[in-house]
């Protein structure tokens, strides 16, 4: 039996091991006073009992995946910084903008010591000389809560000089950004943490753990990946491990948005919880709204390639996910039913991404824009048969070869493995792709419906005559 | 006018010492001149851009890229509201339309009183309170035609001044470090040795 509690929009807890939501049935969950009632900063204290290396290799032996989309391994990520090469930073990245996810929100309003407590261990075992806390530009709730518990937690002795009187010190900088998708990729979020304008960096050279901010070593990691160091180091690894599975131990926040009964953002058991469960499970959503159909859901955010029913019993693990021809991301399931018009649902992914295009990168800019204009030519009626095609060719440009997607039954397709190859730095001009592929794919006879039947786009020239 | 207020400069001076770059604090500069006017004026920008160590064009430059920042006086209230996927699936779309009718102005547009701007947003990260939107950036969720005209009106009557401030206040709490606890910013050029507890042994 699952609870919804008024004061924690969003959240349904149930009956599952809490990692990182352990304290979000508390109305006062964000204040320092239920923090220190709850373990809170047990976990600090106990990473410095221990020597730096030894808490980094609990993070490498726990497995702790990266929660930002990627799903990089934390402990690998941090052990990637170049032997002698001072001072490193820590870039934690709140900028959580992904269409579908909505959790790193929840956590920064919900529970800010819980991060900042993830803050001082991860800088500990990775000898960070400072860290910024970049939040998203638009979560003004979250700006205010977490710079309250930064402002407490410095009173209190947890950040700052001498933390907890021991030789280990950092300063931890709230900062903020003002509405810029893209930032959330990394090398992106570093220039605009810099001051700059947020577009991507060109990797190689400027990975983060080599060349970063400032030119440093620098760790960029996400806030739900940070708030789980400290329930691991109150527990140890053996505990975090014991959850989920061996690839993808420990538990993920996941959101199911959409067209079910009861949307709501869940912590999931990793690796084992499918996405049946999710969709249709009595202590999750419960079904779709209305008792429809399902038609396809987005299963990581909505850059990720879509899946349908056929899909439904792949579980949260990325080596399964990968295969089947999507990803898992940021934890975002969006959900449409047998009403959804789906041209429709594609064009306002592709807008998203079309207008948060930063202009750097020549495919993304023009084939993103052309994308959403074909697109949306389609659903306003006036779209040629020739579009359908179009829509890929502009695709292809941005991403060359074979797009990723899953496989279906009716149709007699098989699956095309994630990832893709792109002309692009970041994910951004890819993400516009997806959504148009995806449909196309898997519902060409919606496009087809509503084409006409023409072969070539009339060129009309005003004034030449012929 | 529009420069920097005496202690919005004592503010700025705070925010810039915690960066090992100035030029770093500038996005956090220009919510400050936001908060003060309501948009950024170009008097701001050079002021910042004295404060930062920058060219004015290099204020500008990064001001222009993000979509928070206004150059233009807008409504009291911006209401936002989200049209991306979970919520156009919930029916956004009708929520824009209730909300162009109501208001007078089409999505973009400022009522002619000055009291609210329109605009379609992207995706805010309330995807299962869907359709939401955002009124000076504090969320209102799943959110119907009615309540809609029930926010309009309580905004209107001033009902909701303590909640949502006026537009160009984000944050009401600023961070605050005591000068004793303040371990401070270092340009990375000046450090070249490793953190002291790296040392093989605890901390504590």
């Amino acid at each position: 039996m699952s609870v919804t509690y008024a004061h924690a929009p969003g959240f349904v807890a149930g009956d599952r091991p809490k990692i990182v939501t352990s304290r979000f049935e508390f109305a006062d969950s964000y204040t320092l006073e239920r923090y220190l009632a709850t373990d809170g900063y047990k976990g600090l204290r106990a990473a410095l009992s221990r020597p730096a290396n030894e808490i980094h290799d609990d993070v490498k032996n726990a497995t702790v995946l990266g929660r930002g989309g990627a799903g990089f391994p934390a402990g690998t990520k941090w052990g990637l910084t170049p032997q002698q090469v001072w001072p490193r930073y820590l870039v934690v990245n709140g900028d959580e903008s992904e269409p579908g996810t909505y959790k790193d929100r929840l956590l920064m309003e919900r529970d800010p010591h819980q991060l900042i407590e993830g803050c001082l261990i991860a800088s500990y075992a990775a000898g960070l000389s400072q860290c910024f806390l970049y939040i998203r530009g638009e979560m003004a709730l979250a700006q205010e809560r977490v710079a309250t518990a930064l402002n407490e937690a410095y009173a209190a002795g947890y950040i700052g000089k001498n933390i907890l009187g021991s030789n280990f010190s950092i300063d931890i900088i709230l900062h903020w950004g003002a509405g810029a998708y893209v930032v959330g990729e990394e090398t992106a979020l570093i220039e605009s943490l810099e001051g700059n304008r947020g577009m991507p960096r060109l990797k190689p050279p400027f990975f983060p753990a080599a060349n970063g901010l400032y030119g440093q070593p620098t760790i960029v990691n996400n806030v739900e990946t940070l708030a789980n160091l400290p329930w691991l180091m109150c527990n140890g690894v053996a505990a975090y491990t014991a959850v989920g599975t061996k690839t993808s131990p420990g538990t993920r926040m996941v959101a199911v948005s959409g067209h079910v009964k009861r949307p709501g953002v869940f912590e999931i058991i990793n690796g084992t919880t499918t996405f049946r469960d999710l969709i249709f499970g009595e202590e999750f959503c419960g079904g779709i709204k209305d008792d429809n159909k399902l038609k396809a859901f987005v299963p990581g955010g909505g850059s990720a390639p879509w899946f349908t029913p056929d899909q439904l019993d792949l579980p949260f693990e990325a080596s399964q996910v990968g295969p089947a021809g999507s990803m898992l991301g940021s934890g975002a399931v969006m959900v449409m039913d047998e009403t959804t018009d789906i041209p429709a649902a594609a064009l306002t992914l592709t807008h998203f991404y079309a207008h948060e295009s930063c202009g750097k990168c020549t495919p993304c800019r023009e084939g993103g824009t052309w994308l959403e204009r074909i697109l949306r030519r389609i659903v306003d009626g006036s779209g040629t048969d020739a579009d359908l095609q179009q829509l890929l060719e502009v695709g292809a440009m941005i991403c060359p070869g074979d797009f990723p997607h899953a496989a279906n039954e009716k149709l007699g397709l098989k699956a095309v493995p994630f990832p893709y190859k792109m002309t692009t730095i970041c994910f951004v001009g890819p993400s516009a792709f997806a959504p148009v592929h995806s449909a196309l794919t898997l519902f060409r006879s919606e496009f087809e419906a509503r084409v006409t039947k023409r072969v070539t786009i009339p060129v009309t020239a005003v004034g030449v005559s012929s | 006018m529009s420069r920097l207020s005496d202690s919005n400069v004592a503010v700025a001076k705070e925010i810039i010492a915690r960066y090992p770059r100035q030029k770093s604090a500038l996005i956090p500069l220009l919510h400050l001149a936001q908060e003060q006017t309501g948009y950024i004026s170009r008097e701001a920008m050079v002021h910042l851009g004295e404060l930062v160590g920058v060219t004015s064009a290099e204020v500008y430059g990064t001001a222009t890229f993000y979509e928070m920042f206004r150059f233009e006086p807008i409504g009291k209230y911006l209401v936002n509201i989200c049209g991306t996927m979970s919520c156009a699936l919930m029916g956004s779309e009708k929520l824009m339309h209730h909300a162009e009718k109501r208001l007078g102005v089409k999505a973009g547009g400022t009522t002619a009183d000055g009291m609210f701007t329109l605009a379609h947003a992207e995706c805010q990260a309330a995807c299962t309170e869907a359709p939401c939107l955002q009124v000076n950036y504090r969320f209102r969720l799943r959110v119907t035609t009615a309540d809609l005209d029930n926010l309009i009106d309580d905004l209107k009557t001033g009902k909701l001044s303590d909640e949502i401030p006026v537009h160009g206040v984000l944050s009401k709490v600023r961070q605050h470090i005591a000068p004793d606890r303040e371990v401070g910013a270092v340009a990375p050029e000046l450090v070249n040795e490793s953190p002291v507890w790296l040392n093989g042994k605890a901390a504590l």
